[in-house]
């Protein structure tokens, strides 16, 4: 029987939501075994979620204080050494997992699949290249072990279960001092996670500057949304980077997706193309936007929302 | 520091709109503008400002593809860079043999800095970079929203999903660059005459010893699923309508 080891990430003791999505992934494959791989300083909690994710055989963990922070030259020999029983190692498509799982691939000596969107059989996946303006189908050939990441926009997070065993590991493998972490700057923010919001409100360029960017905020927070830009709006510093949806920020796959005063370049309808409904403001008829939009409104930003709010408030 | 290599991968220009053959075998490059994939260009410039503040002596720009690569690595002299190398190779090179193929160049160039893009925008693969550092058994510091050198260790800034993360690591490292990094510069005509001069050297990327295993093979292309062609409303209550018959608010 084949066996699959997910590679878990969590922070602060708290289970990425894109594990479950991994393991809804990793379920197309017909009859395989499912094992979560958590590394981390304190992650009871996280391995315990993970535990109750439905399809989820046994958790194992590396619980150091040398795991403390996800530093992927730290992470990957460990790993690759827990890796050498499994057929199959995925990870998740996050900044975390594009930055560990192709160092894990490169010390097992084989080659990665990158955003696998589709199981077609135990040996063929679909994925998107050129932005999502292409699928291509890969198949891996026999006596190779399968590395990839898994698009978690084109998952649903698998359901839960009574919790499966957890048991702790450790390897020998060497731990380098060459790489060390410093710190990380998050704007913590009380309103939905943009990368699991059911709803999201983005904003772009004609928003024009920081203060004026308070109207996405409001706006999003009436609807209960969580916030996004695009990387216009990044660029000029209206918003911080981890609001990017799009090619090179967050692809996202929410029910409802709310494009305000943005294009619509390719690069950032990559991010939402998984999106339920589509909706956009622009006072550009020809934009781009109207193309891939479910429902469309031309006009003016500043005077559109308040209206929309009036509306809603009724 | 004396020298620094650059990855510069001749990629479909980011303007074109892409489309798959008719017949599933690929997508369309007949005719069609080819550039530097522009997080490569970024890279470039980083490790071009690095110099021009004397903190390394060399910047060498390596790239890997058919012969027509050559176009890219001369858009790479005349921005700045000191020498160019193609490792030449009519088949599509994937992450982990450019990754040997760059472990080859380091070997004989000895640089105290790698600097590649987080990722082509071809294939979307986000790979190269991670794979090369593992290899080498050196550090990585992707997706670098900034570079701060000091001595034998660079601070770098990353973009993750969380915001900004910074880690320390030992020269020399491999860093790929996002996009926030920096502006590239633009190429002045005297520019692309003095690099008409330069040395660009050509190696059969068959004669590196590296293994190509064709683990994977690329079955059918196909354009992505298109998503039908939606409403248009008139107004702020038109829309609330739409959104409320969706039960979305
Ligand atoms: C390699 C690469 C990767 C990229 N990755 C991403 C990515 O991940 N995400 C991303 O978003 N972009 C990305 N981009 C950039 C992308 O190509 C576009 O430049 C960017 O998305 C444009 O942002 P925008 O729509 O906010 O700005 P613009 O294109 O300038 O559009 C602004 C829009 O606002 C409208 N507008 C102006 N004023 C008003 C008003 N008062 N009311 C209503 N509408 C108004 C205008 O009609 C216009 O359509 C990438 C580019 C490259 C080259
Ligand atoms: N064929 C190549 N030639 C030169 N550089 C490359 C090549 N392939 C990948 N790279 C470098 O590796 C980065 C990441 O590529 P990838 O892993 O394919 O997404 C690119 O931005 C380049 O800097």
């Amino acid at each position: 029987m084949a066996n699959i080891l997910i590679i878990g990430e969590q922070t602060d003791n708290a289970l990425n939501a894109a594990v479950a999505k991994c393991v809804t992934c990793a379920r197309d494959i017909d009859g395989a075994e499912i094992h979560v791989l958590l590394l981390g300083s304190s992650i009871d909690q996280a391995a315990a979620t993970a535990a109750s994710i439905e399809g989820v055989a046994k958790v194992l963990t590396i619980d150091a204080a040398h795991n403390a922070n996800p530093l992927a030259a730290v992470y990957a020999p460990q790993i690759a050494e827990v890796a050498g029983g499994y057929d199959y190692v995925f990870g998740p498509s996050t900044t975390f997992g594009k930055d560990l799982v192709p160092r894990v691939a490169a010390l097992l000596d084989v080659n990665q699949l990158s955003d696998i969107m589709e199981v077609v059989d135990a040996r063929t996946f679909k994925r998107p290249i050129y932005a999502g303006n292409a699928i291509t189908t890969v198949t891996v050939k026999d006596g190779y072990k399968v590395l990839a990441t898994v698009r978690a926009a084109s998952y649903r997070a698998s359901g839960e279960q009574a919790a499966a065993p957890i048991e702790a590991v450790s390897t020998g493998a060497e731990i380098p001092a060459h790489s060390r972490f410093v710190s990380v700057q998050t704007g913590a923010s009380d309103r939905p996670d943009l990368q699991t919001a059911a709803k999201v409100v983005s904003g772009g360029r004609a928003l024009g500057s920081e203060e004026a960017f308070k109207i996405i905020y409001d706006f999003a927070d009436k609807l209960g949304a969580g916030v996004g830009a695009s990387r216009a709006a990044v660029d000029a510093g209206y918003v911080p980077n981890e609001l990017q949806v799009g090619q090179t920020g967050k692809i996202i796959a929410p029910e409802l997706y709310v494009a305000i005063g943005i294009s619509g370049a390719i690069q950032h309808l990559t991010g939402i193309k998984d999106a339920g409904t589509i909706v956009a403001i622009n006072k550009d008829e020809d934009a781009p936007i109207f193309e891939v939009a479910d429902i469309g409104l031309v006009g003016d930003l500043f005077k559109v929302i308040p209206e929309i709010e009036a509306a809603l408030g009724a | 520091m004396d020298k620094i290599i650059v990855g510069l991968k001749r990629v479909v220009d980011y303007n074109v709109r892409i489309r798959v053959k008719g017949d599933g075998s690929g997508v369309e490059t007949d005719g069609v503008k080819m550039s530097i994939n522009p997080f490569d260009e970024i890279a470039l410039e980083e490790a071009l400002r690095i110099r021009e503040r004397g903190d390394a002596s060399e910047v060498i720009v390596v790239s890997i593809g058919a012969s027509d690569a050559q176009q890219q690595l001369r858009t790479g002299l005349a921005m700045g860079a000191d020498r160019a190398i193609l490792l030449e190779s009519d088949t599509v090179v994937d992450p982990l043999a450019a990754a040997k193929a760059m472990l080859a160049i380091i070997e004989q160039e000895q640089p105290g800095l790698v600097i590649l893009g987080k990722q082509a925008i071809d294939n979307d693969n986000n790979q190269t970079g991670q794979m090369l550092a593992a290899l080498w058994n050196r550090p990585q510091a992707t997706f670098a929203s900034e570079v701060i050198l000091d001595g034998d260790t660079a601070k770098v800034t990353r973009e993750v999903d969380a915001g900004l993360e910074t880690i320390e690591v030992d020269l020399p490292a491999v860093i790929t660059v996002d996009l926030r990094l920096n502006e590239p510069r633009y190429v002045k005509l005297p520019d692309i005459m003095k690099a008409k001069k330069k040395p660009l050297d050509t190696k059969a990327f068959s004669e590196l010893g590296v293994a190509t295993d064709d683990a994977f093979s690329v079955g059918l292309y196909e354009p992505p699923a298109q998503r039908s062609k939606g409403i248009m409303v008139e107004d702020a209550a038109g829309l609330v309508a739409a959104l409320k018959e969706k039960g979305l608010v």
